[in-house]
């Protein structure tokens, strides 16, 4: 059977390089993909109709926001059926809570306070990845996994109490519902003010400024429901993983 | 993209998919699984799809090392195959 597996693999492999052949070369202004009208557009108008100088980024929460919202969906939907998979019953004697200078002697002290320093900085800096996202590369995903990031280091540096004292997984799993409400909201305001579904355009009388830069800040906005999702879903990921759904103990 | 980097990151990827594949310690085939990962988020930033790079390097070698770091911790560390 392992034979036979290897053989699949090697012809279907060389297959594939011998298929890569045919592709344009990479950068090649010529190639289809970049010929479509719709790339087109894309490259040259993106600045013009949304003032974002990050064309990934308006790209995915403007032109293609719909994508976008129902990834956000897909992880907010990821994360619940894997914390009911996991869940087990809690413990009732877990809910004490240790006080926070017993918790410092049972961790390592080195990396305890390592870690301390560290977090806040990672979270500013995922608030700042959240907040440029259309300046620079980044954007709600990536800011959203660092900020759950930040979380799950502090879990696995102290203990996985000390990180749930701050963010609950009942407050975790609310907020990833708030992330998904601030995304489809936004869009609900523009139907009601007569737009198209996150059309972010019409928002311009709300927001005091041209239609223009409302579709910058119509982006920032959604930017920030993605980043309230991916966060508390990776969070909550972790803490049901790492205690095997019983909220004690973690790694 | 300079053709000598590319070679380097595409050498090392290749060892590190094998080694990801062969290594019976689960833990370490994890590890070089985030070795994996940054080396494709090098590659993708030498693409210049930064984005895509950015990405790769926060849910790829970071979020899912993580997960499947504590998910070993609570199953067995040694494969059985």
């Amino acid at each position: 059977m392992k034979t036979l597996g290897a053989i699949a693999v090697i012809i279907t492999g060389a297959l594939l390089l011998y298929a890569s052949e045919d592709f344009p070369a990479w950068g090649d202004p010529h190639s289809p993909a970049s010929q479509y009208r719709v790339s087109q557009h894309y490259i040259l108008k993106t600045f013009e109709e949304t003032s974002v100088p990050n064309m990934v980024t308006a790209i995915l929460a403007d032109y293609r926001g719909y994508d976008t919202l129902f990834e956000t969906v897909v992880i907010f939907t990821a994360g619940i059926a894997i914390i009911a998979i996991l869940r087990g019953p809690i413990d009732k004697r877990v809910r004490l809570r240790l006080a926070s200078e017993k918790k410092l002697r049972e961790s390592n002290l080195i990396l305890a306070q390592t870690c301390r320093l560290l977090v806040p900085i990672i979270q500013l800096f995922a608030l700042y990845v959240i907040a440029h996202g259309h300046h620079s590369p980044g954007g709600g995903f990536q800011g959203g996994v660092i900020f759950g990031g930040s979380l799950i280091l502090l879990a696995i540096s102290f203990q996985l109490q000390t990180a749930l004292d701050r963010v609950s997984e009942k407050k975790a799993i609310l907020l990833a519902g708030v992330g998904v409400l601030i995304y489809s909201g936004i869009g609900l305001v523009c139907l009601l003010l007569g737009g198209n579904f996150l059309d972010y355009s019409i928002l311009h009388n709300l927001l005091q400024v041209d239609p223009i830069t409302a579709r910058s800040h119509g982006i920032l906005g959604v930017e920030i429901g993605v980043a309230f999702t991916v966060a508390s879903i990776m969070f909550a990921i972790y803490a049901n993983l790492s205690s095997r759904g019983r909220m004690k103990g973690g790694l | 993209m300079i053709w000598q980097f590319d070679i380097i990151i595409l050498g090392f990827l290749l060892i590190a998919a094998i080694l990801a594949l062969r290594e019976t310690d689960l833990l370490s085939a994890t590890m070089i699984f985030g070795v994996y990962s940054f080396l494709m988020c090098l590659l993708w930033a030498e693409m210049a799809a930064v984005d895509v790079a950015f990405t790769e390097a926060a849910v790829g070698a970071g979020a899912s090392t993580v997960f499947l770091i504590s998910t070993i911790y609570n199953t067995k560390r040694k494969s059985s195959d």
